[in-house]
């Protein structure tokens, strides 16, 4: 463990202070603690996207459709069920992890756009059953009265600032696990799927269990955001399972940088503050938001977090290090050389 | 008998709109390795010209269809210019990603442009033909026709025309077909021009038995990327037979067992044979 003061882990802890005092900073303003609170769950869900698409390499547009399931079986279960929201989440969670699994067995048959446009049609399929499926999800009445969090003794969740901490623990460890991930072989494997699945089976990475990983890790990260989504929110409605959900989560990871440990958090809440700050323009917003996409994956594939790794001058990154934290940068050069082979 | 004559020429029909829309993603799949997502939105935008031309402008309904056509070949040349010539030494996400923020682009243009309620724009051949006594209205006919008419068409372009030739070289070997001195980006210009000049044509052909909607590419995105995966992505047969077999299954499903039941119909069999055959039935090894 040499220097521990180099720029980028000041970054990450100049972030982590600023969310935690961000509600005292923003006391009485209600609205704003409930943007950055959905800002952050959002952030939850790119981090799922991020294990399947920035470390392993594949596209899922499922992604937004678990979000959808796990905001229905918790707010389906806490109203017409009247179940604790506790047990429901938890079984939020479970149920998109056994989704994630058995739809993984037969997507994870498929390969590069045969992947991505699998995935697709699973989404929409979801989509349909939350549409048409009228008896048991009102279909486009949508659920409302979703129960907040119950209290656990004297910690009182229907407070703003409670939800807050509550949901920022979640993206707190789902920013560990992409961290801890990262740095250990399961990671590297997925790393080494992206850059090249035919190099990484020969030199003998066990390919269909990574990716059958990666991918169920990031249906259960979706819905238990899905689930803290629908809790926060009070209301869900089909499009919480649409494919534009799939797509926003997408441009926040985008933004902020696919792969890489503090893009989603970066992304999620750049986006959230152009969003507020461009609200007149909300009918324009996608007018401005689709060449944006473009623009971005021309010109700054990496997005702000891989941009600004890369400013990190050579001497502040540990050697062992150097390729793991900045994988996307690997893997583009990598990239580079197969077209020039 | 009558319902089963009358729901085939429906079948035909669709399936006639399905293989112009999925012939057109197949040839950019085939030239460029990656799927198009935004081509339902541009299905979508097909449709909104042809309802523009004819109502707006007054043109007869042929060429209301050509002039939209023409537009998005144009619309696809800048695609391929600004949009996808710059990324072609990135991965193939990053394509994938970018036909995302086209198709957004475009849908909500239209949305601006003409609101996001339905339009319904008039059917310019009224009337019906008998068939084995079904009634089949001649706007499902000449879809029919003109299907099979730009069907032969482009196939004797593609296999005739050294544009075609030159699109066909490309997909077989890119690096091989730039040594014989064929320009790759030509061909990607050609191909894209080719692929919305199609898709603007089925838009336009079933604008007058549909209504029109901002949301109305969405779903149609979904069965032409089922269709090509079933037919495997680059193979023109594959998309021919693969239009036709899904239209055909999604109608009968409707109309014998249910309205969602030919929703799923897509999916159950989409579903069925990628756990078979990952590639699609015609498809070739894994894609790179």
């Amino acid at each position: 463990m040499m220097n521990r003061l180099n720029p980028r882990f000041l970054g990450v802890a100049l972030i982590a202070i600023a969310l935690l005092v961000a509600p005292f900073a923003f006391s009485g303003q209600q609205y704003l603690l409930r943007v950055v609170t959905t800002a952050a769950i959002y952030a939850i869900a790119a981090y799922g996207l991020n294990i399947i698409l920035g470390l392993t390499g594949q596209l899922s547009l499922a992604h937004g459709a678990f979000f959808g399931v796990g905001a229905y079986v918790v707010g389906l279960l806490t109203t017409d069920y009247d179940w604790s929201f506790w047990a429901a989440f938890l079984v939020a969670i479970v149920a998109t992890t056994v989704l994630g699994y058995v739809s993984g067995l037969i997507a994870l048959r498929t390969q590069g756009a045969y992947f991505a446009i699998f995935t697709m049609a699973l989404g929409f399929l979801i989509f349909i059953v939350v549409t048409r499926w009228e008896s048991v999800t009102h279909a486009h009445s949508g659920v409302s009265g979703v129960k907040f969090p119950e209290n656990i003794g004297p910690i009182d969740f229907t407070k703003p600032t409670t939800m807050y901490y509550f949901v920022l623990l979640f993206l707190a460890g789902a920013a560990y696990t992409t961290h801890a991930l990262l740095r250990s072989s399961a990671g590297r494997s997925l790393v080494a799927i992206r850059t090249s699945e035919d190099l990484a089976k020969s030199i003998g990475v066990n390919v269909a269990v990574s990716k059958q990983l990666a991918f169920t890790a990031s249906a259960t990260i979706a819905g238990l955001a899905g689930g803290l989504f629908a809790s926060l929110n009070g209301f869900i409605g089909p499009d919480s399972a649409g494919i534009d959900r799939t797509f926003e989560i997408l441009l926040f990871l985008l933004i902020g940088g696919m792969g890489t440990v503090m893009g989603p958090i970066i992304g999620s809440l750049v986006v959230a503050f152009l969003f507020e700050t461009l609200q007149d323009l909300e009918t324009y917003r996608f007018i401005v938001l689709g060449p944006i996409i473009v623009l971005l994956v021309i010109f700054a594939p990496r997005g702000i977090v891989g941009y600004l790794n890369e400013l990190v001058p050579a001497r502040f990154k540990r050697r062992d290090t150097a390729t793991l934290a900045d994988p996307v940068a690997t893997a583009a050069s990598n990239t580079k050389k197969d077209e020039v082979l | 008998m009558t319902l089963f004559v009358q729901q085939l020429a429906n079948g035909l029909a669709l399936g006639g709109i399905y293989c112009l829309a999925a012939i057109g993603l197949t040839l950019v799949f085939g030239v460029l390795g990656f799927p198009n997502l935004a081509h339902g939105a541009l299905y979508m935008l097909g449709a909104y010209l042809t309802f523009f031309f004819l109502t707006d402008v007054g043109m007869p309904y042929v060429v209301a269809i050509l002039a939209a056509a023409l537009v998005l070949a144009f619309l696809g040349v800048v695609l391929e210019r600004l949009v996808f010539h710059p990324l072609r030494h990135s991965p193939h996400t990053h394509h994938m990603i970018a036909t995302v923020g086209v198709m957004f682009f475009l849908i909500a243009v239209v949305q601006e442009v003409w609101g996001t309620g339905f339009l319904r724009m008039k059917s310019p051949v009224e009337g019906q033909l008998s068939v084995l006594g079904a009634q089949v209205s001649w706007q499902r006919i000449i879809i029919i026709f003109t299907a099979v008419v730009v069907m032969l068409l482009l196939t004797l372009f593609l296999k005739r025309s050294p544009h075609g030739q030159a699109i066909e070289a490309i997909e077989q070997d890119r690096t091989g077909a730039a040594l014989v001195g064929i320009n790759p980006s030509m061909v990607s210009m050609v191909t894209f021009a080719v692929s919305l000049a199609l898709v603007a044509i089925a838009a336009g052909l079933v604008a007058p038995i549909n209504l029109l909607s901002p949301g109305m590419g969405e779903s149609l995105n979904l069965t032409v990327f089922a269709i090509i995966i079933l037919g495997g992505l680059g193979s023109l047969p594959g998309a021919i037979i693969g239009g036709f077999t899904i239209a055909i299954a999604e109608v009968m499903a409707a109309t014998y067992i249910s309205v969602g039941a030919g929703e799923a119909a897509i999916f159950v069999i989409l579903i069925a044979v990628l756990a078979i055959k990952p590639t699609g039935l015609f498809g070739t090894a894994a894609q790179r």
